[in-house]
């Protein structure tokens, strides 16, 4: 096995690929193992069967990395089929063709949305055996994009990205007054930390048996869905040997695997984007290019397994250029809309930005199971997102009862404005984060800049701290909410996680041509940003009711501490913001939580 | 061979009096030098697993009120193991019984299940003759598929 796995004879570089791709076939059916068997051999794959379930899983935790792919029927009397997908899509990183007689569009769906990279009907022909071999070379292509480094990457990946989530995680737990202190610390902490993860990960990878696995979903059961953090989940599991990194890696595949099965209009959705944003959360500021690019790693070991790494791909390239991007300062940043239409290719004009973000967000959102609904709700986050677009100025004047009408989803917000004026003060790494953020928001009208002003040193003064911890979406988040003091607040930090990998990927992507753009940019933009306003009025007004959803939600799954102080209703937390717009010093704990909910 | 008259394979717009499907097709092309008797092989596998089934559907059968999520499930088996070898009219009742199930109608499930073990027996019992006269054949004749 180690031979195989050293000379890659299975691996796509290989001339004789795909011959002796190694194959697991599952399926209680002795008949159709033993054909199955037959028809593999006949495809010059390598072919180990087995009629159970149990004993699949062992083979595969024995024999690492001694597959390349799993074919398993859907229905087996000692373990569902889709089980064994879930396993084998949390412990093991191979892809998985389901297969049964059963057409049925729901089971179809089903073993899809369990992450199946197929679904072949019985009885399998020849044909499709012999092509199975794409997903190997699909996910192998993937991997290799993603990162350079070719073996392991996938591990570093998800470590990587479960130790952010998982201290995200952790200061959730923790006092939010304290955050800027706190934050500090792991920032160092985390950078000595960075380059040794990556190096160890390899080693430490736990394989995640079935009771191993039962002991945790117990253990999160205990705890509580919406609270559980990996340290509570570790303390409970009482397993000597298990770190509490094994933990955040595997609670996050587990939240994966749990979003994947979540109906595609079911508000659970956003768990990806809470994951997101935490990662950013703890990055510090020198890391940027660093960090961008991990969301994006993020995602695309997430899309891996859903098949969609395409967008990762740009994105990540575009991290790379980021620490240019700082250098370069605030102007760097100014344009926003260019970026967006390079990752999209195909929208030029600022006015359809709208559209190619939500093409984003529909890639991103992909993963899930249902494509169409899913591309819907995704959308809906990204509106909002732009939505802030909107001047503030009319809003802010006007009473907060005006804004219920329209629905918070009106949400004025001069962010970009504010961002600009913040980084001009501020010269420092946090400040070029703020300007980021302000980037995807449009560049909206400068005359802006003056009213906002004074909103604009509170904001800045409570961001900057935090702020150059997080990462550019949730810099801007925050930044957002102290100038929104209306509606807005929560409607941005609701937003799921889409829109977040959205954001994180315009910035990215956007940076190299920002750099281009700048002068241009600004001139142009303000004209097309007006239309693009009106556009999201009307958006947002349709979209409100999701967005509730998605904010109620989100919140369920953090922690209550959270929250306690804060009313969990979207319209008690915008009084809740408004209250405090006008008393700086207030800000900073709204702030936080903030960051937090996003 | 016209010798093994009464039972067909049949392609999809057949008459729907094939007892075998292009499934069977199937598997006589993957017979090869490795495997002489693969076919045979299979059918054997198929009739010994399926006599498991079938002895399960009819004790689930016995028992009042009807599990009908119970006999669906082996109903489910049957219809999987049964596409194995193309046992097309077997297939055939394992979907109706299933219906049946969906609809809670036992009476037609039994009913259905009396239909399917004919089929089967049928079945069996001319594959069986196959068998013994591809035998006779010699490997050569057996290559030759009967239409």
């Amino acid at each position: 096995m180690d031979r195989s796995l050293e000379n890659g004879f299975a691996s796509p570089r290989t001339e004789s690929f795909p011959a002796g791709l190694r194959v697991l076939v599952v399926d209680d059916d002795p008949t159709w193992l033993k054909i199955l068997e037959k028809m593999l051999k006949r495809c010059s794959y390598e072919v180990t069967t087995c009629c159970l379930a149990r004993d699949a899983l062992d083979l595969l935790r024995e024999r690492k990395d001694g597959f390349d792919i799993v074919i398993s029927d859907v229905n087996m009397p000692d373990m569902d089929g889709f089980k064994l997908l879930e396993h084998v899509g949390l412990e093991m990183d191979l892809p998985v063709i389901m297969m049964s007689v059963d057409g049925e569009t729901s089971r179809v769906m089903k073993g899809v949305q369990h992450g199946a990279c197929d679904y072949l009907l019985k009885p399998v022909r020849m044909k499709e055996l012999k092509n199975i071999w794409q997903h190997v070379f699909r996910k192998k292509i993937h991997e290799v994009k993603d990162i350079e480094s070719y073996e392991g990457n996938e591990d570093i990946l998800l470590r990587n990205g479960s130790d952010r989530f998982d201290d995200g995680h952790f200061l959730f737990g923790g006092d939010l007054s304290s955050g800027k202190k706190r934050k500090e610390t792991e920032n160092k902490e985390h950078d000595d930390q960075e380059y040794s993860d990556l190096s160890s990960v390899k080693k430490a990878r736990v394989v995640w048996s079935v009771d191993l696995h039962q002991k945790f979903v117990n253990a999160v059961n205990q705890i509580g869905f919406d609270k559980v953090g990996p340290k509570k989940i570790l303390d409970l599991m009482n397993v000597p040997w298990l770190t509490r990194e094994n933990v955040a890696s595997h609670l996050q595949k587990y939240r994966l695997y749990l979003s994947r099965l979540q109906k595609p209009n079911d508000p659970k959705t956003s768990f990806c984007g809470i994951k997101q944003q935490d990662f950013g959360q703890k990055d510090p500021p020198a890391s940027f290019a660093h960090q961008s690019s991990i969301p994006v790693h993020q995602n695309s070991a997430a899309s891996c397994s859903f098949g969609y790494s395409s967008n990762n791909l740009l994105v990540q390239d575009a991290g790379s250029e980021i620490h240019e991007g700082d250098l370069k300062g605030i102007i760097s940043f100014l344009p926003v809309k260019e970026p967006r239409n390079a990752l999209n290719g195909d929208l030029p004009s600022p006015q359809k930005g709208n559209g190619s973000q939500i093409s984003l967000t529909h890639s991103f959102g992909s993963p899930e199971p249902d494509v169409s609904n899913i591309s819907f709700e995704a959308t809906i986050p990204q509106k909002h997102a732009w939505s802030r677009e909107v001047p503030i100025m009319q809003l802010k004047q006007q009473p907060k009862q005006e804004h219920k009408p329209y629905g918070y989803t009106l949400l004025p917000l001069p962010s970009q404005q504010h961002n600009i004026q913040a980084e001009s003060l501020h010269p420092g790494p946090s400040i070029n984060l703020g300007t980021s953020i302000t980037e995807r928001d449009k560049t909206s009208p400068f005359e802006i800049k003056p009213l906002c002003t004074e909103y604009r040193s509170n904001s800045i003064k409570n961001v900057s701290p935090t702020a150059h911890i997080i990462d550019p979406l949730q810099a801007e988040k925050k930044i957002v909410i102290p100038q929104d003091f209306g509606a807005m607040s929560t409607i941005n930090t609701e937003l799921p996680s889409m829109k977040h990998h959205g954001f994180t990927q315009h910035c990215t992507s956007t940076w190299e041509s920002d750099q281009r753009n700048l002068i241009p940019g600004i001139g142009s933009t303000l004209f097309a940003s007006q239309e693009e306003l009106q556009l999201n009025f009307l958006q947002d007004y349709a979209f409100v009711e999701d967005v509730e959803l998605n904010n109620i939600e989100f919140l369920n799954y953090q922690d209550p501490e959270l929250f306690a102080d804060v009313p969990t209703h979207l319209y008690d937390r915008l009084k809740f913001n408004n209250d405090y717009l006008c008393e700086s010093t207030l800000e900073y704990p709204i702030m936080d939580q903030g960051l937090f909910i996003a | 061979m016209s010798k093994l008259d009464g039972w067909f394979v049949q392609s999809g717009s057949g008459s729907g009096s094939g007892y075998l499907d292009d499934q069977f097709i199937q598997l006589e092309e993957l017979q090869d030098d490795a495997n002489p008797n693969f076919v045979e092989e299979v059918v054997t596998l198929f009739f010994g697993d399926s006599t498991r089934l079938i002895f399960n559907i009819e004790q689930a059968l016995d028992k009042k009120p009807l599990d009908f999520n119970k006999l669906d499930t082996f109903m489910h088996q049957f219809k999987g193991s049964s596409s194995s070898i193309g046992a097309k009219k077997v297939k055939n009742e394992c979907t109706q019984f299933r219906e049946y199930c969906r609809q809670g109608n036992g009476e037609g499930c039994i009913r259905t299940f009396q239909q399917l073990k004919k089929e089967y027996a049928t079945l069996r019992k001319k594959l069986e003759n196959y068998f013994q006269l591809a035998r006779q054949a010699g490997p050569t004749e057996t290559a030759c598929r009967p239409k």
